[in-house]
């Protein structure tokens, strides 16, 4: 039973520290601009595109990395001075509408330039091997993902808790307005949090592109709904809280995958039910279910609306 | 907020008015002219064809994100659930055999007439959209997108199941349904008498922009602009906010199903996979394009949105020169790398869209008072 969960566990806990650290860019920008950055998903495929180009040019994996990394937080600043930063005041909708238009323009500009054709991911020493764990054969980057995932997790709440910049962050995702009066330079701030969420964007593309191999336009726009799910389930605009909700999300939707094979193995189906067909879908009904039930998420703050 | 077109308190039609459904009956003269003079195959019947189909699903976008302020993006999904509800229904029965060819035919063993099979369509997609609006419409801008955008996936998850095959086939193809072309007037030989196959979209199209722009016309379409500009005042004013909500989502949802089915007479085929997200994401660019708030715009839009991206913009997909000099650039997908500039600056520079809030006969008007500004709160 156990030897049949393993592989299926595995990938979940591997995909969930990848949509977590897809997630944080999610919730820190919600936290501070309260707009959906519908675009993220499409830096963190910008991010695996980069990361194929760069290696085609003949670039040496410990200069690519690092490069890829500050492509994709320059690209993440760049959106945001000129989609976002030029409607600071005008309606919310206007934003979102933005930030659609940013998602589209990307994946076009990715369709463009690759002709739509799956772009195979430069497999990268070290995390592509092959590791045997129990009875269930993985790629080294399963396991390197939690922990890098943690890591920059625990790194980033300390910025937050511990640093000038991010007591600025707090103090705008609490009130806007207050903070900006208090003389805190708001677009820096938003600066900051942008480039801080495409660089962990660009992290995670590395972790996940190395696992599914290949990218195309629309490689991002899946794990990044997903990852937003996560924030939301995990309450959003708190940091914990995304990633608690990203791993949960990645081992269901990975047990769900699983689930077929696991029940007929176990003897509780005569044959396969389909259960994969909702892997995707599973995670849309999980945020109508925690929207209805807890709207706050898991660790959300109550916002009390005024008039 | 002034409303296009109608006054209230007269019934005496003005002129603005006249020369609109003038300009509106000249178009579908042209229609119909056009299509009996022009070769079959012409690019301009592609483009009016899927033009009103997108411009039916367009303005039930607008009635949602427009008129009523519900940042709704489920469009997809629900011309998901028209499109097939409009192939299961009329797919002949002769034919079952070979369309579910994996399911031994299928579940459903007759075909409805055209028209019933539309109206169901929407039936089916309002109903649906009143099961999901319960709980969804109580959430707020960005997450009652995200939570209709949400519902969509699930639905094409649902769609795509094996195990309903018998119903949806699967994920395999629909088709074999009356398409547009059908309603071509034919003889004996096959050689068409009549061509309606362009007319007859926009007959659809037409009735149900009419339905909506009654409807937004109407004391629930003032209600619904209310609820869009102040929600807690609207309340105060006594408006029934939830009923106002639902109302609202369900009649634009009948209209996308009823969309979803043009779509699918449009491309002769119908499978769950096409309805993603981007397709709600491009009707609701066109409806940004258009003018959040206009009905014309949404239109108007719509048309130039399908002709540019099927027609005019086509030339930049492939090599051209210039005398020797080859233009650079040019290649596969560059239309869409310049739609999305566009679209892009419309967005940026020009929030009111073609139209702004504007509609047909206020272009006629010579009152230079623009009807409220086009922007508004989310």
């Amino acid at each position: 039973m156990f030897s049949t969960v393993l592989p299926y566990l595995l990938s979940g806990i591997s995909v969930g520290g990848q949509y977590a650290l897809i997630a944080i860019g999610y919730t820190m920008v919600y936290g501070i601009l309260r707009l959906i950055n519908f675009a993220h998903g499409d830096v963190f495929m910008v991010a695996g595109i980069v990361m194929v180009y760069i290696t085609a040019s003949g670039v040496p994996l410990y200069l690519s990395i690092p490069l890829v990394l500050i492509i994709t937080a320059a690209v993440g600043f760049g959106i945001e001075r000129v989609a976002y930063k030029p409607l600071r005041s005008a309606p919310r909708m206007s934003i979102m509408i933005s930030a659609i238009g940013v998602s589209y323009t990307l994946q076009n500009l990715v369709l463009y330039i690759t002709g739509g054709l799956n772009q195979f991911y430069p497999s990268i020493p070290f995390i592509s091997d092959t590791v045997t764990i129990g009875t269930a054969s993985t790629r080294m980057v399963t396991l390197v993902t939690p922990v890098l995932t943690l890591l920059l997790v625990v790194a980033l709440v300390l910025l937050i808790n511990h640093t000038k910049i991010g007591m600025a962050m707090r103090a705008v995702s609490k009130d806007f307005e207050t903070s900006r009066l208090m003389g805190i330079k708001i677009d820096h701030v938003i600066t900051v949090t942008f480039v801080i969420g495409s660089f962990l964007a660009g992290v995670g593309s590395i972790l996940y592109f190395t696992n599914y191999s290949t990218v195309i336009q629309t490689s991002g726009s899946m794990p990044g709904l997903k990852a937003f799910v996560a924030a939301v389930f995990g309450g959003i605009g708190s940091v914990p809280g995304a990633v608690v909700g990203a791993f949960i999300i990645g081992i269901c939707e990975n047990l769900l995958k699983g689930l077929d094979t696991i029940l007929v193995k176990a003897g509780l189906a005569k044959s396969m039910l389909g259960f994969t067909t909702f892997s995707d879908a599973f995670t849309f009904a999980l945020l109508i279910i925690i929207l209805i039930v807890k709207p706050t998420g898991l660790f959300g703050e109550k916002q009390t609306e005024k008039v | 907020m002034t409303i296009a077109g109608k006054t209230p308190k007269t019934k005496k039609l003005d002129r603005a008015t006249l020369i609109s459904i003038f300009i509106i009956a000249l178009v579908y003269v042209l229609a119909f002219v056009l299509e009996q003079v022009m070769p079959a195959t012409s690019m301009l019947f592609t483009v009016l064809k899927k033009g009103a189909t997108y411009a039916l699903v367009a303005v039930s976008m607008n009635l949602l994100n427009g008129f009523t302020g519900l940042f709704s993006l489920g469009q997809a999904g629900f011309m998901l659930i028209g499109a097939y509800t409009y192939a299961i229904f009329t797919i002949p029965v002769a034919q079952r055999m070979n369309v579910y060819q994996y399911y031994n035919g299928g579940l459903v063993q007759f075909s409805l007439p055209v028209i019933l099979a539309l109206v169901l369509a929407g039936l089916f997609a309002a109903l649906f959209a009143f099961l999901i609006g319960l709980p969804v419409l109580r959430l707020k801008s960005d997450y009652l997108a995200i939570a209709t955008l949400g519902f969509a996936e699930i639905i094409r998850a649902i769609f795509q199941w094996d195990k309903i095959g018998v119903l949806t086939n699967g994920s395999n193809l629909l088709r074999l349904f009356p398409t547009f072309a059908d309603f071509n007037v034919r003889d004996a030989n096959g050689t068409v008498l009549v061509y309606w196959s362009t007319f007859v979209p926009f007959v659809i199209a037409g009735v149900c922009i009419a339905l909506i722009m009654l409807l937004i016309n109407s004391s629930y379409g003032r209600a619904f602009k209310a609820i869009r500009d102040d929600e807690t005042a609207a309340e105060a004013m006594g408006i029934n906010l939830a009923r106002h909500k639902m109302i609202a989502f369900c009649v634009s949802s009948f209209f996308a199903g009823v969309g979803g089915a043009m779509l699918a007479m449009y491309a002769n085929s119908v499978q769950a996979k096409s309805f993603t997200t981007a397709m709600t994401y491009e009707i609701l660019l066109i409806v940004v394009i258009g003018g959040i708030g206009s009905v014309t715009g949404s239109v108007l839009s719509s048309f130039l949105f399908v002709a540019s991206s099927e027609w005019w913009l086509r030339f930049l997909d492939q090599e051209q020169m210039i005398g020797a000099w080859k233009v650079p650039l040019l290649r596969n997908g560059f239309r869409l790398v310049v739609f999305s500039v566009i679209i892009m600056a419309v967005v940026l520079f020009f929030r009111q869209g073609i139209m702004g809030t504007r509609e047909l006969p206020d272009l006629f008007r010579k009152r230079h008072k623009l009807a409220g500004k086009g922007a508004r709160k989310a």
